[in-house]
């Protein structure tokens, strides 16, 4: 087998070392009942690289993948053009398959780029630190939730009825188990986020205030003035980012008070792989760090004074820690981490902010077009490159109906939030840098069609 | 003035009412270079043993705890930009809270230092 | 004859022992230094072209805008791939020799693995894309989940936990869940001394209180004193098997008994599957769940500290209570994914979410590729070379290294050691930071816990013989210079990118952003980029 390097005569020479006389002896202390005799029926047995090239390339030709149509998606998952050199450079197999540095001396490689990761997700978030990187963005968020907790030492956590749903549904799920209390404010398909409702809601209990900016619709609320009412009553404020490319537009929201940021970095050099794996921002106030989760590097020196990193502060971690640990997270999501931070210093900030532009340029004229399609209208006052459409009847049906047509035309605002009334006609929809004149074309007209009855 | 110690490592110094806490020699020696404290919140009232402060080194975190009950009096605020305090001078400016005792009784159950001096050499 | 050498060309070496001096650059031939990206970059460089945007930003916008560029220096594309090469380059990995990490399973990366995780209808396709136009992936997850459950022999398979501490996390909370809807509060979560550190955080973490079960001389789970906690307020056990002494625990079955008559459940960590896989069945061993970490057994890649993924296997008992998504294959054919949107319809029970979208699909895509590589025969040769590995290395060190649990018979995949009888002053971590003067990474030191100045050497079935042979040679060589005092060992590495660095100074005063240098231009303070 390709994978396995021992030989036959290997074997025997080595069993011979051991004093063992066959490798069923090597499993005594597995019982006998238990103990296989042989390779499990009614499996395949091994294949060439061929055949499962072949097996998994059929897997792969009944999907219909972005490029190959026109896409609108977004709710948390976006299509940016990712640069070719991203993608080699984390294949290089010093970084792909290396473990956590544990062993300083010999990872300076991953622990330098998690510094500059970590600079790097600071300075876009504005926040004065920022962590290596976690799961995705709805763990973050449930972190940055629990470590609120631990600053404030209150219990009541208030999501902005813009939170993405299933960022919501994860909080409230672990929630559950942690007893902790969470006010879910109902989404609302209005102009405007829900920033009044948020504002009200809190009080001297609350803990934190959650809101996503832009949110899960695309709206963007005022971050400044919920701050400030959180900040009256000592509540925290935890920034939810799933689009990192809007920070190269709109202000970062460590600049309009908010404590905690955190989000999902997919957007930046790691493309959308159904849904993962992606990689969570993580970045507060510096005054927090020890509250802080997740894996941290910090800047060092080694025994002859030359600059090094390391992970630091690790006794916060559950390997150390153990039942008093800051979070359940163990590892990070180093090369997708890497994979950003590619991506991030190949824009540097006057790139981000250029993409950025043509990203909302090209928002504003897919819904230009959009507008122009009898029965539909545009929700948004404001919006990066996402926003939601409403739609004369159920998104749902209008979402399938378009695929028939080969257009990926959005997220359904029916699925993301399937028990909550008056969204279903709701359409999301994002464009970005990849969207082209004869995309939006095409997703417009087959609306039209498909609006109008007609059939595929 | 009046010191004891207890099984856990930690010195308390008794004036009046008023006790300073710290942990000793030998255990810092133990956990080698401390890199932060957590000291607890002045005002909490304690019972004796309740872990009232953490102590950390660079692969482990320690919890100290209080010898008496009471009520924390104060707190070394020099230790937040010092850590090390506790390494150099563990049983003098290295101290991590003072407590005002509510039960003088309970410094009965703790060791004299010679007493702790044996107890550690049987360790 | 015409004069020798008319070049200058001397075809003799120079003399060995030629005292290192300083270069100008820094650099010593292909030990190469490298600056940080801000010391490099600067705001007027971009290695993407990127079009002027068609349109203005729109009057909404105007308040939301950002009032000054983010302080980010860019670099050109030959800078950038030359900046991250040279950082790669001071790393260690699989690629380049053996990565003996106890309980870590760091094996050869396929990188057929990574080419198809790379095909447009895998890596390419959004989450929330019509089900209809995603039938291959839905196919993927629903393959491996087959694979994993027979494999296994459990009923069903939470694919979506992000890793394996995420999945013990799910696993227990299906545990939570099941007692809940038994109407009961059991409270206590019984865990071996020598488990992982995750397994107590996590316990605690699901709301359960931990209570410690010692380990026998022998190196295993004392059963005796773990039926002696059972009662109606233990919740149920969370063992590793094999465990962290890379020993089987034989008695697993009559533990998983004991538990369940108690009314509790047993949970696995499988972290440890590379050893067992095609050889024995947890569901057949009593286990309830069961965390499978496919960037240890199934080889996806661990780059540097994850992604990883962490599917759960779980019994019958515990399937009804798996969190959303998973698939299932209506009568039609067709594939869907059991969401938020159609739970109600059967899986009433789930106990919620605990990720955005459908976990780590990249991961699943290149797990699947690895098992129909291997085959069921093939695996199961995995599990046996690992194990012949991890004897060899055994069976070729006890001599010179003790090994505290050598007389209890033949280990698993991972052979332990420990620094008992090295030469005063000389521990584990110097025999660690010898290897790496060795060329080799080290091997995983001081844990288990239960053993003082453990090593835990986990080789996997990807290294050779000659590989191994040369890393036996090397640790036996380290043994004896730490017999015999030598100190040369105390200031290892002298031979890496980097010397022994300061943890201390780094943890009592952290840097983990760079502040930049005063006078560089481009370069802002803290307080002008923002922050508190």
């Amino acid at each position: 087998m390709r994978y396995l390097p021992l030989t036959p005569a290997d074997r025997a020479s080595m069993l011979e070392t051991i004093g063992a006389a066959t490798v069923d002896d090597l499993f005594i202390d597995v019982p006998a009942e238990a103990r296989l005799a042989g390779p499990i029926e009614g499996l395949p047995a091994h294949a060439s690289e061929m055949a499962v090239e072949r097996h998994m390339s059929a897997l792969a030709a009944k999907n219909l993948s972005a490029g190959a149509a026109p896409f609108f998606l977004g709710a948390g998952a976006y299509r940016h053009h990712v640069p070719a050199s991203v993608d080699h450079l984390i294949q290089r197999g010093e970084f792909l398959t290396a473990y956590t540095p544990y062993q300083p001396e010999i990872a300076q490689g991953t622990l330098q780029v998690l510094f500059e990761f970590q600079t790097q997700v600071a300075r876009l978030f504005g926040t004065d630190i920022a962590n290596a990187s976690m799961y995705d963005g709805s763990t973050a968020c449930w972190e940055a939730i629990l470590m609120a907790a631990r600053i404030t030492r209150k219990g009541r956590s208030v999501l902005s009825g813009g939170l993405h749903p299933h960022y919501g549904e994860v909080v409230r799920t672990m929630a559950k188990f942690t007893k902790d209390d969470i006010v879910s404010l109902a989404p609302e398909l209005t102009a405007d986020p829900d920033d009044a409702a948020v504002i009200a809601a809190i009080d001297a209990t609350t803990s934190c205030v959650v809101v996503q900016y832009p949110d899960v619709m695309g709206r963007i609320p005022d971050l400044a003035a919920i701050s400030e009412a959180a900040h009256a009553v000592g509540a925290l404020v935890i920034a939810v980012i799933t689009e990192p490319v809007a920070l190269g537009l709109i202000e970062a929201p460590g600049m309009l008070g908010a404590d905690i940021v955190v989000g999902e970095g997919q957007s930046l050099g790691v493309g959308l792989q159904f849904g993962g794996p992606y990689l969570g921002l993580f970045g507060c106030r510096e005054k927090f760090v020890r509250q802080m989760p997740g894996r941290l590097c910090g800047q060092t020196v080694d025994a002859e004074g030359k600059r090094g990193f390391v992970l630091t502060l690790s006794t916060r971690e559950q390997h150390i820690r153990r039942e008093k640990a800051t979070s359940n997270i163990c590892t990070n999501s180093g090369l997708c981490a890497l994979a950003f931070s590619i991506h991030l210093t190949l824009l540097g900030g006057e790139g981000l902010a250029r993409l950025a532009a043509v990203n909302h340029a090209r928002a504003q004229q897919t819904f230009e077009r959009l507008a122009k399609v009898p029965g539909v209208t545009i929700l948004n006052t404001a919006y990066f490159n996402e926003a939601t459409v409403i739609l004369p009847r159920d998104a749902r049906e209008v979402v399938r109906e378009l695929a028939d047509r080969q257009v990926l035309g959005g997220v359904s605002l029916g699925r993301l939030f399937p028990v909550a009334d008056g969204l279903h006609n709701g359409l999301l929809v994002a464009a970005t840098e990849t969207t082209t004149d004869e995309d939006i074309e095409a997703f417009a007209t087959a609306l039209e069609a498909v609006l109008a009855g007609a059939s595929a | 003035m009046t010191r004891y110690f207890s099984e856990d490592h930690e010195w308390i110094e008794v004036e009046g009412d008023l006790g300073t806490v710290g942990i000793t020699d030998y255990a810092q020696g133990q956990l080698g270079d401390i890199t932060f404290v957590e000291v607890p919140a002045e005002g909490a009232s304690v019972s004796k043993g309740d872990s009232v402060s953490v102590v950390d080194s660079v692969k482990a975190a320690s919890d100290v705890y209080t010898p008496v009950s009471g009520t924390i009096a104060a707190v070394n605020e020099a230790l937040a930009d010092q850590p090390e305090l506790v390494n150099t001078e563990a049983e003098t400016g290295g101290w991590l809270f003072r407590v005002t005792l509510s039960d003088a009784a309970e410094l009965g159950t703790l060791m004299d230092e010679a007493a702790y001096k044996s107890y550690v050499d049987s360790l | 004859m015409n004069a020798p050498n008319a070049s200058g060309w001397r075809p003799s070496m120079g003399e060995a022992g030629e005292a290192k001096f300083a270069t100008s650059s820094g650099d010593y031939g292909l030990m190469l230094e490298e600056a940080l990206s801000f010391e490099l970059g600067s705001a007027d460089k971009c290695g993407v072209d990127i079009d002027e945007p068609s349109r203005a930003p729109a009057a909404g916008l105007s308040k939301f805008l950002r009032k000054s560029t983010p302080a980010l220096p860019g670099l050109t594309e030959p800078e950038t791939v030359r900046h991250y090469t040279r950082l790669s380059r001071q790393n260690y990995a699989i690629d380049l020799g053996p990565f003996p990490l106890g309980s870590c399973t760091m094996k050869h990366n396929p990188r057929l693995n990574e080419k198809m995780a790379r095909l447009p209808g895998f890596a390419d396709v959004h989450p929330m894309q019509p089900q209809t136009t995603v039938q291959g992936a839905l196919e993927v997850i629903e393959q491996l989940a087959d694979w994993l459950i027979t494999l296994t022999g459990m009923a069903s398979v939470a694919m979506s936990p992000k890793a394996g501490a995420h999945g013990e996390l799910c696993g227990l909370l299906c545990i939570r869940a099941a007692l809940d809807a038994r109407g009961e509060t059991r409270d206590v979560v019984l865990v071996p001394e020598s488990a992982h550190g995750t397994n107590p955080a996590t316990a605690a973490f699901a709301g359960f209180k931990v209570e410690s079960i010692p380990a026998t001389p022998a190196g295993r789970v004392d059963v005796a004193a773990l039926k002696a906690k059972l009662g109606p307020n233990v919740a149920g056990v969370m063992i590793t098997n094999p465990n962290t002494c890379g020993l089987f625990e034989p008695d697993m079955r009559e533990i998983a008994d004991a538990v369940h008559a108690a009314g509790g459940y047993v949970y696995c960590d499988g972290a440890n599957f590379n050893a067992i896989v095609g050889k024995v069945r947890p569901g057949d061993l009593g286990v309830d769940a069961m965390h499978i970490n496919l960037h240890k057994t199934f080889s996806t890649p661990h780059g540097g500290g994850g992604p990883g993924a962490g599917p759960v296997v779980l019994s019958e008992a515990l399937a009804p209570f798996a969190p959303l998504p998973f698939v299932t294959r209506g009568a039609d054919g067709s594939i869907h994914l059991v969401e938020e949107e159609n739970a109600a319809e059967g899986h009433a029970q789930a106990f919620g979410r605990m990720v955005a979208f459908h976990g780590q699909m990249g991961m699943f895509t290149r797990a699947l590729t690895y098992i129909l590589s291997h085959g069921a025969d093939g695996l199961r040769t995995v599990a046996e070379d690992a194990v012949l590995n991890a004897n060899y290395v055994l069976r070729s060190c006890e001599d010179l290294l003790p090994a505290p649990f050598a007389d209890s018979g033949p280990c698993m995949h991972e052979a332990l050691f420990s620094d008992a009888g090295l030469a005063e002053g000389f521990s584990t971590l110097d025999i660690a930071k010898g290897l790496i003067d060795e060329g080799f990474h080290p091997m995983t030191v001081y844990f288990p816990l239960v053993v003082k100045g453990a090593m835990l050497v986990e080789p996997t079935e990807t290294e050779s013989k000659a590989g191994l042979d040369r890393f036996i040679a090397s640790l036996r060589s380290l043994a004896e210079r730490a017999k015999a005092g030598d100190e040369s060992l105390h200031s290892a590495p002298h031979f890496a990118p980097r010397r022994r660095l300061d943890e201390t100074l780094a943890a009592r005063k952290p840097v983990l952003v760079w502040q930049g240098e005063p006078g560089i231009p481009g370069t802002p303070s803290l307080s002008e980029i923002g922050g508190s």
